[in-house]
């Protein structure tokens, strides 16, 4: 998660036919991302296809199957700017075999839309998607209630489904100030960047305006300083003979120049002598920045290498249960070998058992029968060639997070989380 | 700030420089790419920058020198020649490898058709031919990753692509089966033959390349800013006369103020008429204009609703 005070990394998610794709071309539309030939070419195919009005969905279906189909398959990333902030929007397709695709496009996201259709309110695909963005820490939600204009008395429609939202969202483990509802109609625009006359009741903002105002935090709890070594620079060139430079981007915390840091998984400490940029020397750096530290001592570290705030460092661990997504075809078994990614280290990994499985349709944990199949999460137990220096993911998702890949093929075949990020999803009061 | 002027303050640290409080998109999109060459680095064996001396990839090769600073880049360039490009275009490219000490590869469409193993098309564009001479160098120096100064703001099929996006033994980008990207963790595996095509810029639009040109002051080709240049129109846009095949009968040359907004193969890259003569008045322009940059001067994007995602099939960026 790189983003800046100005740049804020979003999500949409929802079941088909929702309007999804609508409303991203409404959202590039209203903030006139969407310049004229792409609008021309949108109305000559809407005319080909026989539709009166422009089709938006067009503007963001952009695959041949897409367009043959009429629906988004694969992950597509949207740009939109307004006077306050830019926008890096992950528009994911809502049928249910795409879960993956959510996975993806949630993972870096500061906030996810979830659309809701009006008329059929707060769905099982609903329920889903919200359980899903909790278990992966998404810090905002806005609940975009959508064609507001299909419904009758759309007052007490709003008010039905965003108590019926909030109710979920309170069990998924958000607070109310995480989660925001907004009545829209994406097809006329209301409330997207207009405030509409349709919905008197609704004294909150627009959609745009609450983008634009929400906060942009990437982290659940404040961690110390974790720093994965990247990429060691040594010149060895005339002028810098003899520098020593640890590259890598802030994954959690800050550091300043002076700072006690301890190096993992040796367990080395020293002090950050430097921190370099191309552009200069900086006093301190921030989680998202890409930079370049020196410390005081000499000592041995390579790409994969962990520097962290030497007061809350976490413990490197070779045995432990994590929460994964399986996105693979074949079925995750217990005893399968693969690799395991976590930050710039790469290790071999046995799976252990496969114990719970998240019930994505009946919203519970139940005991899984040792097996994880395409799309589904569940919680496993991992064992490591080398330890890893990571943090439980309910606590940092930079430094919780991990790949598990296939050694063969090289595929990514699972989204994981270290430790037990099912546990704080009260699913028991959900049904 | 330039690279130049870069290395030379990077031993004496600007007094009093903090990070937080001027930290914005511009910086945010350069430290993941500066996250993404890194990566790379770390992973692949024989990695190669796609440079054609445009825009994008001159940013793209400004970002590399700083992530890598104070030392060399550690991979080569690689630029695709259709025989059709700009002389002055032509002219940056080598002055860019001299001035920063590189190793330049050059694929040449022209020696391809001169031997029969390409053979050119009847509407004389050699953009879609590209795509052979690139996929040999590539086998042919094993090079494991390509980067390339690709944005998905481009082009609908554009976005869809991936920053590592694993490419087969053909070259062949299949958009149904990519790999899921996941927080900021690239999986850069292949097997041997197939390569990953990597896009630092992915994030950025059109926007901000140039509000990171204007700020990083970074040198482009002299015809991305307004010039007087004998043209003539066609299909809407304005053409250089050249070998590939212009003016044809009934088109009139004329000498305009144009600048171009995208470097490509010139028998289908058009200029557009501009005052724009520097970074300032080019950023108004862009900010401004009403039409996406290959709408308005790539001829082979228009040819068909899915044409950049057909030839990304074949293997082409």
């Amino acid at each position: 998660m790189t983003a800046g005070p100005d740049l804020l990394r979003i999500a949409t998610a929802g079941s088909v036919d929702d309007g999804k794709s609508t409303l991203v071309g409404r959202l590039l539309f209203d903030t006139k991302s969407v310049l004229a030939d792409q609008i021309d070419a949108v109305t000559r195919a809407s005319v080909d296809k026989g539709l009166d009005t422009p089709d938006l969905s067009l503007l963001v279906d952009g695959l041949r199957a897409e367009r043959e189909q009429g629906i988004t398959i694969d992950v597509a990333y949207r740009y939109f700017a307004t006077p306050r902030r830019s926008f890096v929007l992950a528009d994911t397709p809502g049928h249910v075999q795409y879960t993956r695709n959510t996975v993806s496009g949630a993972s870096t996201a500061s906030l996810v839309i979830l659309l809701v259709d009006a008329r059929s309110g707060v769905v099982a695909q609903t329920r889903r998607h919200a359980a899903v963005m909790a278990l992966l820490g998404v810090p905002q939600l806005v609940l975009a209630v959508n064609k507001i204009d299909l419904v009758d008395d759309a007052e007490s429609v709003f008010a039905d489904i965003s108590a019926t939202f909030a109710d979920l969202t309170r069990t998924l483990g958000w607070s109310d100030e995480q989660v925001q509802a907004i009545p829209v109609s994406a097809l006329r625009g209301d409330n997207v960047a207009t405030r509409s006359e349709l919905t008197g009741f609704y004294d909150g903002p627009t959609l745009i305006e609450h983008l634009e105002t929400v906060p942009n935090v990437a982290d659940r709890a404040p961690v110390g300083f974790r720093f994965p070594v990247q990429y060691v620079i040594r010149p060895r060139t005339a002028e810098y003979p003899d520098y020593r430079g640890y590259a890598g981007q802030v994954a959690a915390g800050r550091v300043e120049v002076g700072d006690d840091v301890v190096v993992l998984p040796s367990g080395i400490r020293t002090t950050v002598a430097g921190i370099d940029t191309a552009d200069g020397s900086l006093e301190s750096a921030h989680t998202g920045r890409s930079v370049t530290v020196l410390l005081a001592d000499d000592i041995d570290i390579s790409r994969g290498d962990v520097i962290a705030a030497a007061h809350d460092a976490p413990e490197p661990i070779s045995n432990f249960t994590a929460t994964v997504c399986w996105l693979g075809d074949k079925p995750l078994l217990p005893g399968a070998r693969l690799l395991l990614k976590h930050g710039a280290f790469t290790t071999p990994a046995i799976v252990g058992g496969v114990d719970t499985l998240f019930d994505e349709q009946e919203l519970s944990l139940r005991d899984a029968p040792d097996r994880l199949e395409l799309n589904q999460i569940g919680r496993i137990s991992v064992q490591t060639a080398q330890p890893i220096s990571a943090d439980d993911y309910l606590v940092n998702r930079e430094s919780g997070s991990f790949l598990l890949i296939d050694p063969q093929g090289g595929n990514t075949l699972g989204a994981g989380l270290v430790g037990d990020a099912l546990a704080p999803l009260h699913l028991s009061e959900l049904v | 700030m330039t690279i130049e002027q870069s290395n030379a303050v990077g031993s004496t640290p600007p007094a009093g420089v903090t990070d937080e409080s001027e930290y914005s998109t511009l910086d945010a999109l350069e430290s993941e790419a500066i996250h993404i060459f890194r990566e790379v680095a770390g992973e692949f064996e024989r990695p190669v920058i796609l440079f054609s001396g445009g825009k994008d990839s001159t940013v793209l090769l400004h970002v590399a020198i700083k992530a890598f600073w104070p030392a060399p880049i550690p991979f080569s360039l690689l630029h695709v020649d259709t025989g059709h490009n700009l002389p002055e275009v032509l002219a940056f490219r080598d002055e860019v490898v001299a001035r920063h000490n590189l190793r330049l590869h050059v694929a040449s469409v022209e020696d391809y058709l001169a031997d029969g193993r390409l053979t050119e098309r009847p509407d004389g564009v050699r953009n879609p031919l590209q795509t052979v001479p690139l996929l040999d160098a590539i086998t042919g120096n094993r090079f494991d990753a390509v980067f390339g100064g690709g944005r998905r703001d481009e082009e609908r099929s554009r976005a869809k692509e991936r920053i590592f996006s694993l490419r087969n033994a053909f070259g062949q980008w299949d958009p149904k089966r990519q790999r899921p990207e996941l927080w900021n963790l690239y999986n850069g595996k292949h097997a041997p033959g197939e390569h990953v095509r990597v896009f630092p810029l992915s994030n950025w639009t059109e926007l901000d390349v140039w509000r990171y040109i204007a700020r990083e002051q970074v040198l482009l080709p002299a015809i991305y800013y307004a010039h007087q240049r004998d043209v003539y129109e066609r299909d809407g846009m304005w053409m250089t006369p050249g070998p590939w095949g212009g003016p044809r009968d009934g088109e009139e040359v004329r000498r305009l103020s144009v600048r171009y907004r995208t470097v490509g193969d010139g028998s289908t890259t058009g200029a557009v008429l501009s005052d724009a003569a520097d970074n300032d008045a080019v950023l108004a322009e862009v900010a401004a204009s009403r039409l996406t940059e290959r709408g308005a001067t790539r001829g082979d994007d228009r040819v068909s609703e899915a044409a950049m995602e057909d030839r990304k099939r074949e293997g082409y960026f």
